[in-house]
C-alpha cells in the first residue's frame, strides 16, 4: 500500500508543508511547560507523513500550531511553518485566514463535536466557498451537495438540510472530510480521523481519505497512535516522544529496522509479535510529565539501553542512514529481531 | 413545531389552574372579605348589603363557581376605589409595564450579547476584565438606590431629565429604563460570557476557524447560537422579574404600570383589582416560559426533535 515512488507533483520537489524547529509553550497552573520542542518535518504533495506517538506527546499540538488553531493557553515560541513560500507564523491573522481552507486544512477525530450542532450540514460544508470564493448561499449549497456526493453520503440533496446529530459516526466523519477538502487544500492534516469509529468504518474512512488524496494530489499529515494505520498508509513517519522528535524516516525502513529504542518498544508491543501465553510486551513506565522532563534524554527512565551519557547529555537528531534521523546516542546498537 | 407547542401549553395549563384557585383561597384566608373591604365604621346593614352584593353570603363552593365563571369571562369584579371594572384597570396598566420591560430587555440582551461575546473572545484580556468588573458591579447595585441617585443627579442636580411621569418626549424613558436595565444587563453579561467561553472553545469553532472564518463570523455565525440556551433561560427569568416587580421603578417614577397598580391595590385593600393583577401576571409568566421554550426549539434542532410528534 505504501507508494514509495510517488510521482513528483506539478513539476516541483518543494515541500507543500515545511515545519522547522517548531516550539510550543503551554501555560499551566504550575507554570509554563514546553509541549513541543524543536519539531521539524516536511511533506510533499501526493505524499503521506505520519506523526506517531502516545497521547500527550505533542503530536496534536504540533498539528494545531500548523493550522493556527492552538488554544489561548498555548503559544508558538519558535520555529517556522512554511507553505507556498511564506512562513505562516509570521503572517497577520487576516493573511493567515486566506490560507485556511485553500492551502491548509484539518480533519478532527470527534466528528460529533467538530460539526456545529445547530447548523444544517450543507451550510457548514458550503461555508468555505462563501468565505473564500464569495459564492451565494445557493451556489455554496450546490457545491456542498457535490462534495457530499463525493464522500458517499446517500441522498445528499435531502441530507444537506439535516443536522449533525441526525447522522451516524461514520457519516459525520465523511462530512468533516468533505468540509476539509472543499477548497482543494495543498495540505490536509488528519488528527486521529478514525479513532472514534468502528473498525469496519475506520477502513472505509481511510480508503476515502486515500482516494481523495490521490484525486487532488494533496499532502497528507496523518496524526495517529495506530501503528497499523501508519504501516499501511504513510510514506514517511515522524515518531514523537515528550514533545520532541525521536526518530524520522521512510516508514518501511523505520519499521523494519528502528533506530530508536522507543520505536523499537512500540513495534514490539504490536500483538502480532506476541507469543501465545505470555503477557503482551509493552514499553515499561509512562512518559515524563512535561513539567519534569529530566535533563539528558527524555526517554532515559524507560530505555533498555540507558547508560550514564543518556542522563548527562540530551541527544539531538542526527543522520542515521538514507533519509533517516534519530535522537539516540546508541542507535547503532539496535538490531530489530 | 406544533406538537411541541401544544405539549408546552398543556403542561403550563395545569399549574395555571392552581394559580387561579390559589388566588381565590388566599384572598379568603386573609379573613372575612367583608371586614377587609369595608371600613370599621360600616353599619351591619351596610355589611349585609355589601355581602349580598358581592356574593359573600353564598357557600364557598358556590362562590368558587361564580369566581371561575366570571374569571372565564375575564370579569374580576369592580374596583372599590374607582368603581371601574378590575379587569379593565389591569389591562390598562399592563401595556405600560410591558413596554418598560420590553424596551429594557431588548437593550439588556443586545448589550449583554455584544459585551459578553467580546469579553469571551479573549478570556482574561483587558476587555474581559473591564467587562467582568462592570457587569459584577451592575448586577450588585440595588435598583432603588440607583433610581434615587439618578433622580438626585440628573433630575434635581443637573435638571437634565424629568424625575417622574409619562408625559413628554423620549427623555422620560431614560431614568426608568436605566434603573430597570442595570441588573439584568450585569447578570446577562456574565451568563453570555460564560456560555460563550464554552462555545468558543468547542471543536466546531476550531473547524470554523480552519475554514478561514473571520472572528465576527466565528462569534455570531457559529458560537452564539450554541451559547444562547442559558442566555434565553436567564433572560426569560429576568423578564418575569420585570413584569412582576417593576414596583419600585413604577412607584419612584410614577409610571402607571401593573406594579404600581398592585401596590396601590394592596395599600387600599382593593382586592378585586389585586386578584386580577396577580392572575394576569401569572398568565404572562406562563406565556413567557412558553416563549422561552419556543426560542430554545427555534435555536436548537435537537430540542425540536426531542419531542415525539
Amino acid at each position: 500500500m505504501t507508494r514509495t515512488a510517488a510521482p513528483a507533483p506539478t513539476g516541483t520537489d518543494d515541500p507543500a508543508l515545511d515545519v522547522e524547529g517548531l516550539c510550543v509553550d503551554l501555560s499551566t497552573p504550575l507554570g509554563t511547560v514546553r509541549a513541543v520542542d524543536g519539531v521539524s518535518f516536511s511533506v510533499r504533495r501526493g505524499r503521506t507523513l505520519a506523526l506517531l506517538g502516545e497521547s500527550g506527546c505533542g503530536k496534536s499540538m504540533t498539528a494545531l500550531s500548523v493550522v493556527g488553531l492552538l488554544d489561548p493557553a498555548a503559544r508558538v515560541t519558535g520555529g517556522a511553518v512554511r507553505v507556498r513560500g511564506s512562513d505562516t507564523l509570521r503572517l497577520s491573522p487576516a493573511e493567515r485566514r486566506k490560507l485556511a481552507g485553500p492551502v491548509l486544512s484539518i480533519v478532527f477525530q470527534d466528528a460529533l463535536t467538530a460539526l456545529n450542532p445547530v447548523q444544517p450540514v450543507g451550510r457548514q460544508i458550503g461555508e468555505a466557498f462563501r468565505i473564500h470564493r464569495g459564492l451565494s448561499r445557493r451556489e455554496a449549497r450546490e457545491k456542498a451537495i457535490e462534495l457530499m456526493t463525493r464522500v458517499g453520503i446517500p441522498e445528499p440533496r435531502e441530507r444537506a438540510r439535516s443536522y449533525p446529530h441526525q447522522f451516524s459516526g461514520g457519516m459525520r466523519q465523511r462530512l468533516l472530510i468533505a468540509m476539509a477538502v472543499a477548497l482543494d487544500p495543498d495540505v490536509l492534516i488528519a488528527d486521529e480521523p478514525t479513532t472514534a469509529l468502528d473498525v469496519t468504518v475506520q477502513a472505509q474512512i481511510m480508503r476515502l481519505l486515500r482516494d481523495i488524496q490521490n484525486e487532488r494530489d494533496m499532502a497528507l499529515v496523518l496524526i495517529t497512535h495506530d501503528l497499523a494505520v501508519v504501516a499501511q498508509r504513510a510514506d514517511d513517519v515522524v515518531i514523537m516522544y515528550a514533545g520532541t522528535v525521536v526518530e524520522k524516516g521512510p516508514v518501511r525502513d523505520v519499521f523494519s529496522a528502528p533506530r530508536h529504542p522507543y520505536t523499537q518498544g512500540l513495534l514490539d508491543s504490536v500483538p502480532e509479535h506476541a507469543v501465545r501465553g505470555r503477557p503482551l510486551p509493552a514499553v515499561p513506565g509512562s512518559p515524563p510529565e512535561l513539567s519534569a522532563v529530566p535533563p539528558g534524554c527524555a526517554f532515559q527512565d524507560r530505555c533498555p539501553l540507558v547508560r550514564e551519557r543518556c542522563v548527562r547529555e540530551r541527544p539531538v537528531l542526527r543522520p542515521a542512514g538514507e533519509g533517516r534521523t534519530t535522537a539516540c546516542h546508541f542507535a547503532e546498537e539496535l538490531t530489530h529481531a | 413545531m406544533f406538537p411541541f407547542l401544544r405539549k408546552r401549553i398543556v403542561s403550563s395549563a395545569i399549574p395555571l389552574v392552581f394559580v387561579v384557585l390559589g388566588v381565590f383561597f388566599l384572598a379568603r384566608l386573609t379573613g372575612n372579605p367583608v371586614d377587609l373591604y369595608l371600613p370599621l365604621s360600616a353599619t351591619p346593614e351596610q355589611r349585609a348589603e355589601f355581602s349580598a352584593d358581592q356574593g359573600f353570603d353564598l357557600s364557598i363552593p358556590a362562590q368558587l363557581w361564580n369566581y371561575l365563571v366570571d374569571a372565564a369571562h375575564l370579569d374580576f369584579g369592580t374596583s372599590l376605589r374607582t368603581g371601574e371594572s378590575a379587569g379593565g384597570m389591569v389591562l390598562d396598566a399592563f401595556p405600560v409595564t410591558l413596554q418598560l420591560a420590553g424596551v429594557t430587555m431588548l437593550l439588556a440582551v443586545t448589550g449583554a450579547v455584544l459585551v459578553g461575546s467580546l469579553a469571551a473572545y479573549r478570556p482574561n484580556s483587558l476587555v474581559d476584565r473591564v467587562a467582568s468588573l462592570l457587569s459584577m458591579t451592575a448586577a450588585s447595585i440595588p435598583d432603588f438606590w440607583f433610581a434615587i441617585m439618578g433622580v438626585l443627579v440628573f433630575g434635581v442636580g443637573l435638571g437634565l431629565l424629568p424625575t417622574s411621569g409619562t408625559l413628554g418626549g423620549p427623555e422620560i424613558w431614560i431614568l426608568p429604563v436605566a434603573t430597570l436595565l442595570i441588573r439584568p444587563f450585569g447578570v446577562l453579561v456574565q451568563v453570555v460570557r460564560g456560555s460563550m467561553v464554552t462555545a468558543l472553545s468547542a471543536p466546531y469553532v476550531k473547524i470554523a476557524r480552519s475554514k478561514g472564518a473571520a472572528p465576527r463570523r466565528v462569534i455570531f455565525g457559529h458560537a452564539l447560537r450554541n451559547a444562547v440556551t442559558p442566555v434565553l433561560t436567564v433572560a426569560g427569568d429576568l423578564t418575569v422579574g420585570l413584569v412582576n416587580g417593576a414596583v419600585i421603578v413604577e412607584t419612584i417614577f410614577g409610571w402607571p404600570g401593573i406594579g404600581k397598580l398592585m401596590i396601590d391595590s394592596i395599600l387600599q385593600r382593593d382586592f378585586a383589582v389585586l386578584q386580577a393583577a396577580v392572575l394576569l401576571t401569572a398568565v404572562t409568566i406562563f406565556a413567557l416560559n412558553i416563549l422561552v421554550d419556543v426560542c430554545h426549539a427555534l435555536t436548537d434542532p435537537r430540542v425540536r426533535q426531542a419531542v415525539p410528534a
